[in-house]
Order: structure tokens, then sequence, then C-alpha cells
């Protein structure tokens, strides 16, 4: 099977729901491998509740998901799929250092105990060098910066070698420098092979570089190539009526 | 009194570890609720002639199990459900003291009785203290991740629901063994204050592990010597001292002290741009 008839994501009509409430009704997905893909919608929307799914930290109550051909149970025994979180959902006063942030990225790997062997060391040291940590690497999370920090849970995707990233906001409250590194990390991550969905409410970034989007709101609305999804109509249905021009942020000011 | 000395450092030096994941897993009010609960355990354990490690253990993880259950089927908030459950069980052993004809002393219980400690209660604290030393040795890089980022945890496919459990499986077991030191009242000090006072004082998880197994070590050999001079309360003396450390730390601690906030307000600070 070449790369580009392998589906990395193919999730069949889900649902979730929270003890009765509706989260996310017959969301369906599919995502090839080797791309960069936009989900897209406004906060309780439902897309932290499909990366849980895709995680397997909920489980659908109906539908079926299925990534690289196989069960998200095992997806995760594959350590198929890296989920990245946004900033605000770590303790960032943690007392642990980059280096065992990103060797936290090899522990499915590893034997019970956890103990490194070689290869192990050298995949850490590799992503450092790749989002440029590698001199940080002794340092306590608490003392980078936001930036830093989304480097270092980047790194620990990679370190952990997953064909699926899953990332929660990654351009939040990142400089501009941080996001080309993430943005050209993100095209060589795309070459290897690897599908990146990314969680954003910035269509900005979305439009810049991803090549399909998801529109969400309780359920996929649509999807596909970017340029055929950024019409007006679907983004309006995605956040309500809201006028499309303010959200693309044509003019990138907030008053326009 | 060489023997209580090395029992209270024993049980110190084992909840001094522990105290790392419930201060980091914000679980210091879980620690209140199980050392309260082994109550009716304690005394059901003495009443049918079972050793009291084992009522202890079976209440404790009992209380665990009804937390979750009750904040899981109803709209109860969880800190709201754990001050319920505990002074249920607490309430249902103070009643089961006075209806059972037994000669265990109650003061015992709640304050401990370091200086008076049988050699059957010291072979079950230094089993138990082994034990939880093991648990938290074998899995202490999965228990760590489970404590910093569950969802990773779980999407590595790591059981965090086996790693909850285990974590409060050994709470239990530690309030269990600070039970004989420092009675049930105070044992939430052994299990929190040595985590406390070690995590101001360090940003590296090794470094703050044997800080604070080295202060809680310090606070009962200290706690119990003291007592033993001066004729006071063993338990109170072994937890003044590790709060008095805890204010020391507090105030002079080199990077998170308030002290320094004050008087250094103007030396370059640690964090570095991007």
């Amino acid at each position: 099977m070449t790369q580009s008839e392998l589906m990395r994501i193919e999730a069949d009509q889900i649902c979730v729901d929270y003890n009765g409430t509706v989260a996310l009704y017959d969301a369906s997905l599919h995502l090839p491998s080797g791309c960069i893909c936009g989900l897209v919608g406004m906060n309780g929307s439902g897309k932290s509740t499909l990366f849980k799914a895709l995680t397997g930290f909920i489980r659908p109550s109906r539908g079926q998901i299925r990534i690289n051909g196989s069960s998200v149970s095992r997806a995760q025994r594959d350590q198929a799929v890296a989920y990245v979180p946004q900033n605000e959902g770590i303790d960032c006063d943690f007392p642990i250092s980059v280096w065992d942030v990103v060797m936290m990225g090899r522990y499915g790997a590893m034997n019970v105990l956890r103990i490194p062997r070689q290869s192990d060391r050298v995949a850490v040291r590799d992503a450092l060098e790749r989002v440029e940590l590698l001199d940080l690497r002794d340092r306590p999370i608490a003392a980078l910066s936001g930036g830093q920090r989304k480097r270092t849970f980047l790194a620990r995707a990679i370190a952990q070698r997953a064909s699926v990233l899953l990332l929660d906001e990654p351009f939040n409250g990142v400089d501009v420098r941080t996001e080309k590194l993430m943005a050209e990390l993100f095209f060589q991550l795309r070459k290897e092979g690897r599908t990146i969905l990314i969680s954003t409410h910035d269509l900005s970034h979305v439009r810049d570089f991803c090549d399909l989007t998801v529109l969400i709101n309780k359920t996929v609305l649509a999807y596909g190539e970017t340029s055929e999804v950024f019409t007006p109509e679907n983004l309006s249905l995605a956040f309500g009526g809201l006028p499309p021009d303010l959200l693309t942020g044509n003019s990138s000011s907030e008053d326009s | 009194m060489v023997r209580a000395l090395l029992i209270s450092a024993t049980v110190g030096g084992v909840c001094g570890l522990l105290s790392c994941y419930m201060t980091l897993k914000g679980w210091a009010l879980m620690g209140d609720a199980v050392s309260h609960s082994v109550l009716p355990g304690v005394i059901l354990a003495y009443a049918i002639g079972l050793p009291f490690s084992v009522g202890a253990f079976v209440f404790g993880v009992g209380s665990v199990a009804m937390i979750g259950f009750v904040k899981q089927k109803s709209r109860i908030k969880e800190d709201t459900v754990i001050g319920l459950v505990f002074t249920g069980f607490f309430a249902l052993g103070l009643v089961l003291v006075s209806k059972t004809r037994s000669n265990i002393d109650l003061t015992h219980i709640l304050f401990g009785n370091v200086l008076g400690i049988s050699i059957a209660d010291i072979q079950q604290t230094v089993l138990i203290s082994a034990l939880v030393t093991a648990v938290l040795l074998l899995f202490r890089r999965d228990l760590l991740l489970f404590c910093f980022d569950p969802t990773h945890a779980r999407s590595i496919g790591i059981n965090t629901g086996v790693l909850h459990y285990l974590l409060l499986s050994v709470l239990s077991l530690a309030a269990v063994a600070g039970l004989q030191t420092v009675g049930i009242i105070l044992v939430v000090a052994m299990l929190v204050t040595p985590g406390a006072t070690a995590y101001l004082l360090t940003d590296r998880f090794d470094r703050m592990s044997w800080l604070a197994i080295g202060s809680s070590i310090v606070s009962s050999l200290l706690g119990v010597y003291t007592s033993y001079w001066t004729d006071s309360s063993p338990a109170g003396c072994i937890v003044l001292v590790q709060t008095g450390l805890f204010v020391i730390a507090f105030l002079f601690a080199p990077k998170h002290g308030i002290l320094r906030h004050r008087f250094a307000s103007s030396m370059p600070i640690s964090r570095l741009p991007d």
C-alpha cells in the first residue's frame, strides 16, 4: 500500500454524549497520511471531544474510529497517536525538566520500569534538536517561556514517533519566531507521511498552511480542501452567524 | 524510645516520599478523607481479631471508591462529596468504639501512640512501609506521568485507571502506617507537609523527593525526641517540627520563598524570553 492510499484517521458517524448531553453526533472524517488538517470551531463545538475520542480517552456511544486501519486501543499500543496539549492544560510549575518531559514520549515504547535505552535517548535528543531546545534540556519547564513550553510538548510527540499528531491550539500565545519554526516542522512532518490535526479558532493560520479543513459544531459541518471549505456560508454555519469577514481576518484587525 | 525513633523515622520517610505525589496531584483533601475513613476499619478489625491494617485498608479504599461513585452518579462537586463521605465514616467509627467491648484506647488511634508501640504493630508498620516504598519506586515514572499529564499517559496506552487506584491504595496503606505514629487526625500532615516544603525548595522531582523524605525523617526524629524529654504529645511535636520546616522554606526558600521576592526583586529573573 502506498502512502497516499493509507488512511490515517477514519471516523465514521461517531456520537459522544456525557450523561445525556450530546457533545458530538454523526461526525465523520477521513484523513489521509501526510496532511495538515485544521479543526475549526467555536468553544464547546466538540473539538476537544473529538480529540478525546481519537486518543481513546472517551469511547463514542455510536460509530467507529480507525487509526491506520486498526482500532484506537491498538493505535495506543502502537504509539500511533500523540497529543500535544495547550499550555493551559498543564501545570507549568510541575518540577520536571525539558528532557524528562520529552522522554515521556518514549514511555510507551519502554518496558514496565521505563528505563531508557540508548535508542530512547537518541530519539529524545533528535526531537529536541528539531525544535531547537537541546541547549535548554536540563531546564525545568517552570523556567520556560510559553513558546518554549509548546515546543517541548511538540518534541515529545516527535520523540514518540507517532503517525498522527493532535495539536490543541498550538499557536496560542506563541511569538512569530516560534510560529515560523513550528510551521516548518509541520511541513517536514507532513513530508514524512505524518498526519497533523490542529484544533484552532484562528482562521488565518488555517488558511496559511492547512491542506484540509474540518468545520465542526457538534458535528462535522464541512470538510475538504481548505480553499473549498472556506466559504462565507460554511463559516457562518460554524460560528453561528457571525460575519465571516471578521473571522477570516482579511484585514488582520479586530475592528474591521 | 529507640524503638519509637526508628519506627517514626521509617513512617516519616515513606510518607515523605508519598507526599510529593499528593502535593503535585492535588490530593491533600483525599489524604485527609482516607485517613479519617479508616477509623471504623480499625475498630472492626480489633473486634474480630484481624490485624488492624487489614480493616483500615479495606475502609480506606472503600471510602475512596464511594467518593468516586457518588461523584460520578450525582451532580455534587468532589470536595463536597469528600467532606460528606469521610465524616460519615469517621462518625461510624466513633459509634463503633462506644458500642464494641474492647480494650482499645480511642485517643491512641486518634493521636497516635508511638512511645508505647507494640512489637506486633511495629512488624505491621514496617511491612506496610516496605510495600509502599516498593510500589512508589517501581512505578515512579508512571505515577509522575500520571500526575503531570494523564491525557498523554492515556494516549500512549498506559492504563490511568489502574494508576489512579494504585496511588489511592498506597495512600490508604500509608495512612495506616502513619496512624501508628501521629494518629488519624494528624496523619494528613505527614502526607502533605514534607512534599509542600520540598516543592518550595526545588524545581526537580528527584531533589524534591529527597528533600521531602529528609525533612520528614528529621521532623519525626526531632519530634519524638522532644516529646520524650518534654513529656508532650509525640504527634503534636512531629507535626509542629514539620510545620516549622515549612514556614522556614516559605520564608527563606532561595527561589520561591517570600523574602526572596522582597529583598531580591532587583535580581535578574530566571524566566528568559523566548
